[in-house]
């Protein structure tokens, strides 16, 4: 097939990252030309900053060299401005004389300084911030001049002082407004910003407006003059009021342009051949001057470039960063003051220690937020902001920070920047901090996907993200956006769990490639991430219509035993409630010799584990057994965990075993987003640690008292109260009823205390407590669900014949 | 040379699955392979063993011409044999064929 042919006209960020998200999803369907007014390759912009604070050189901030262009087939063509698109005849035409026919054309042309209309601009030593040339020009000139004026209080102009600052030249920053970035800050900590960069040697003169710029005898700067008659010497001045979308090109060639270049949702223009994506957009009447945004363009772009044409971009609430080494000011979102709109603040101000952080919650949610000195949790509020998180449940301890909420585990939130290089961050893959850094320096990563990948760090449990997370932010910056929780299932559609799954309930699919053919997946079959959890909302949704795929689960439930790293199984029968008996022990112990078992264990659930056994022994192993299935392999009920209760104990004051029993034989068979565990106690003493369990039960004198969403694994996660009952009938169906929610709601491999985390307890609570009907229904459907449930084990006996998968030719 | 060995019928390989087949190397020390049907019909032979550590392959999730280990998920092509990246590594492969319904391997002497 002959290949399209893809322009790019942008050599920036913006553009680069929608040719690599494009070369992702779709390498070989464009032959793809860009053309770059600058001389250099793709290279990271805001890194800018660090580049003239001596922190980092222009070789350090190349995102994509020159090789890169080579080995994906692209042409390059640097210092090659476009000034005209033909899109009669499709051809754009470069100053120099090159030019490119396409049949797709992407427009990612940015920004440029925005030069106010002011006197004297026009002289030498006048400049904008925005490229490497601005960069090298203040460079130079700070070996030569002394005094320089920086116009613009904003971010770019306090990280443009601040490096020209450690050039060695006297800067004076000159703002419009009563304190700095007041787009980002409210007062208290835009005062307290001032104070601690005038600590750092900066002046500031705020409240002035620039009259005209006075040159000398040479046509370069010499001095500022204000309107208020105040006049500064001046032999450099940048001038960082703004930038404003670069749209000239567009504009000249008819494209509907409107402060920028209009685009809808999938980032197209008014001519359907032609994209845009970056800071020359204007998406929704909203441009955008930061890279997270751009970078959520790009992905929706390259999509529809694609011609997969699914993925809609719908704006972006974005958040900052000040790339001043030592100052530490994050913000997101609106966080300015107005208590009538029903507006509340959470401020927390300690002018001696430099901290200050204000939270702008309406509606029970985060709306907006401020941090000043202390910003380690930045990242956490504005992923509750973006995910709309209702915040009442941990709203006493929410400026304390993530870590207060008492978590015991190691998820590693504040402790990044402590960490020296050598530091393991990841203890499964051996990954430390120093790597991962490197990492995202070398190979200009920015998100925990490209890290995981690149790194392995936070790939296999996932109890190190928040530290991988951490390390990242602190790495890029500003550069970095958290990724909102409702992401894609996996890289073979566009589509989050929550639409999944309401698509199948909606279209009553019964079967995978119905889905996947109806709900535009980009593979044929999927992956190994997406079909098991297919598989499962399948089932879960239709009970006894939707077909189960053993090829679409893991073979652990597959060949209903645990894979162990030998490549032999494991296999638990069960021993209902963790009761058994001296015939069942005889049998378990004849079946350990027979076999020839390595190791027999007591498990954590009250069981017994035969460990070792090949895999064409285990349907005899069964056959003997006569025991069912433990399910001790799979994202379904486990155990019941119980103590031995009012029969036996002193302290007793529930029949605890029975009741485990009666719930571990009433939810046998059952499939969930995760494995479920349970526990029962007999009295408040709670030896069946009922309060790290899914579903925990301790019996009291007057009752059961129920607690949901405990867990033991990666992060300890104590389990919560959920309510208290009279009856054992009533714990089967209150337990039933909540168990029922959580299979018909949760993300596959959610464990309950994530999905608790996502939906709030108070949600939990309505459902299960308040609507009593409700209740009754959901238990209603899960006793349906396992109706008829046989065991897996006796099945396979049965039908041994059927399954050849067990045996191994010999030739 | 080459040397066609007669493996299964054809029935007898589940789509998106595999089986285990037992033989022995030029060596005499025994092998697995695993042979695996692809949900286009299509029959792969890679060496039982992930270049990760040594993960029965076989008993992986199958999808498009890869298969997921099932011990840490490394992705390995039913191809060539080579681990997606970012890991880095590579296990044998051999040449199959469909004849009358028979799978045959080609196993070198």
């Amino acid at each position: 097939m002959q290949k399209l042919k893809l322009v790019v006209v942008g050599n920036g960020m913006a553009g680069m990252r929608t040719v690599e998200e494009l070369l992702k999803i779709s390498p070989d369907f464009y032959e793809i030309t860009v053309f770059g007014d600058e001389p250099y390759p793709n290279y990271n912009r805001i890194m800018l900053s660090p580049v003239l604070a001596n922190e980092q050189t222009i070789d350090d901030i190349i995102l994509n060299s020159r090789e890169w262009y080579a080995a994906n087939n692209i042409t390059l063509h640097t210092g090659a401005r476009i000034n005209k698109i033909d899109r009669k005849n499709r051809v754009v035409y470069a100053e120099n004389g090159t030019s490119a026919e396409y049949d797709r054309l992407l427009l990612a042309t940015g920004s440029k300084p925005f030069m106010p209309p002011i006197p004297g601009k026009e002289l030498e030593g006048v400049l904008g911030y925005r490229d490497i040339k601005d960069t090298n020009d203040m460079i130079d000139a700070a070996k030569n001049y002394k005094h320089a004026v920086v116009i613009g209080g904003g971010l770019l102009g306090l990280e443009a002082a601040n490096g020209l600052k450690i050039q060695g030249m006297e800067v004076t920053v000159v703002h419009k407004n009563e304190w700095l970035l007041e787009k980002q800050l409210d007062k208290t900590a835009g005062k307290m910003l001032q104070k601690n960069l005038e600590a750092k040697g900066l002046n500031f003169l705020l409240n002035k407006n620039t009259e005209h710029i006075i040159g000398n005898e040479n046509g370069r700067v010499k001095a500022v003059r204000f309107t208020d008659g105040l006049e500064i010497s001046a032999d450099l001045l940048v001038m960082a009021v703004g930038i404003r979308p670069n749209f000239a090109l567009a504009e000249s060639a008819g494209i509907y342009c409107n402060k920028g270049i209009v685009v809808n949702d999938t980032m197209q223009t008014y001519d359907p051949r032609i994209y845009a994506v970056g800071e020359c957009v204007a998406h929704r009447g909203i441009s955008y001057g930061l890279v997270a945004p751009l970078f959520e363009m790009a992905k929706v772009c390259a999509n529809h470039l694609a011609n997969f044409g699914i993925g809609l971009y719908k704006g972006s609430v974005t958040s900052t960063k000040l790339k001043v080494t030592g100052i530490d000011l994050f913000s997101a979102g609106d966080f300015s003051s107005n208590e009538e709109d029903g507006r509340e603040e959470i401020v927390l101000h300690d002018a001696v220690g430099g901290v200050y952080k204000k939270l702008v919650i309406k509606n029970d949610k985060i709306i907006g937020s401020v941090l000043y000195g202390d910003t380690t949790d930045g990242s956490w509020y504005f992923q509750m902001l973006r995910d709309g998180k209702a915040i009442h449940e941990i709203r006493d301890h929410l400026m304390f920070g993530q870590d207060s909420l008492g978590n015991t585990g190691h998820a590693g939130q504040n402790k990044a920047a402590a960490m020296t290089d050598e530091m393991e961050v990841c203890g499964c893959n051996g990954v430390c901090k120093g790597t991962i850094v490197k990492a995202i320096q070398d190979q200009g990563l920015f998100t925990i996907d490209d890290v995981k990948k690149q790194t392995k760090a936070g790939s296999s449990c996932g109890s190190c993200v928040g530290l991988v997370e951490q390390i990242l932010a602190s790495t890029l910056g500003g550069g970095y956006a958290p990724p909102s929780t409702s992401k894609a299932v996996c890289g073979c559609t566009e589509k989050n769990h929550e639409e999944v799954r309401a698509e199948i309930r909606t279209q009553k699919y019964l079967n995978i490639p119905d889905v996947m053919k109806g709900m535009g997946w980009r593979t044929s079959n999927g992956c190994a991430t997406c079909r098991p959890a297919l598989n499962y909302y399948l089932i879960s949704t239709w009970p006894h219509e939707a077909k189960d795929d053993p090829q679409s689960r893991f073979i652990n439930e597959r060949v209903h035993a645990n894979i162990q790293k030998d490549g032999t199984y494991s296999v638990v029968p069960r021993m209902y409630g963790g009761v058994t008996t001296p015939d069942q022990l005889r049998k378990i112990a004849d079946v350990a010799d027979k076999y020839a078992v390595p190791m027999v264990k007591v498990t954590g659930g009250q069981r017994i584990d035969l460990f070792g056994v090949k895999k064409e022994d285990l349907v005899d192993m069964w056959a003997d057994l006569d025991m069912p299935s433990g399910y001790a392999y799979g994202k379904s009920i486990r155990t019941v965990k119980t103590c031995v209760g009012a029969e036996f104990c002193r302290f007793g004051t529930q029949n605890s075993t029975q009741l485990g029993i009666d719930i571990e034989k009433a939810f046998d068979h059952m499939w969930a987003p995760h494995k479920v565990k349970f526990a029962v106690s007999g009295c408040p003493r709670n030896c069946a640690e009922s309060g790290i369990k899914d579903v925990g039960i301790i019996g009291v004198d007057s009752g059961w008292e129920m607690y949901v969403g405990g867990n033991g694994g990666i992060k300890t996660e104590a389990a919560q109260f959920l309510c208290k009952v009279k009856t054992a009938e009533e714990v089967l169906e209150y337990s039933g009823a909540f168990i029922q929610i959580y299979r018909e709601e949760a993300r596959y491999l959610d464990r309950t205390v994530h999905w608790i985390e996502r939906v709030g307890l108070e949600y939990v609570k309505q459902r299960v407590l308040e609507d009593a009907e409700g209740r009754k229904a959901a238990y209603e459907r899960l006793l349906y669900a396992l109706q008829g449930a046989v065991d897996p084990w006796g099945e396979r006996v049965q039908k041994r014949d059927q399954h050849k998968e067990f045996e191994t030719i010999t030739i | 040379m080459s040397n066609w060995v007669k493996v299964a019928p054809f029935d007898e390989f589940p789509k998106l699955g595999s089986r285990v087949v037992r033989t022995k190397n030029k060596d005499n020390a025994d092998i697995e392979i695993g042979v695996f049907r692809t949900e286009d019909d299509r029959i792969f032979a890679i060496n039982n063993l992930c270049p990760h550590k040594g993960g029965p392959l076989s008993q992986g999730i199958v999808y498009g011409d890869k298969v997921a280990c099932p011990l840490h998920s490394w992705k390995i092509s039913l191809v060539d044999g080579k681990a997606e990246e970012p890991d880095v590594g590579e296990t044998a492969c051999f040449k199959t064929k469909v004849e009358d319904g028979i799978v045959y391997l080609e196993l070198k002497d």
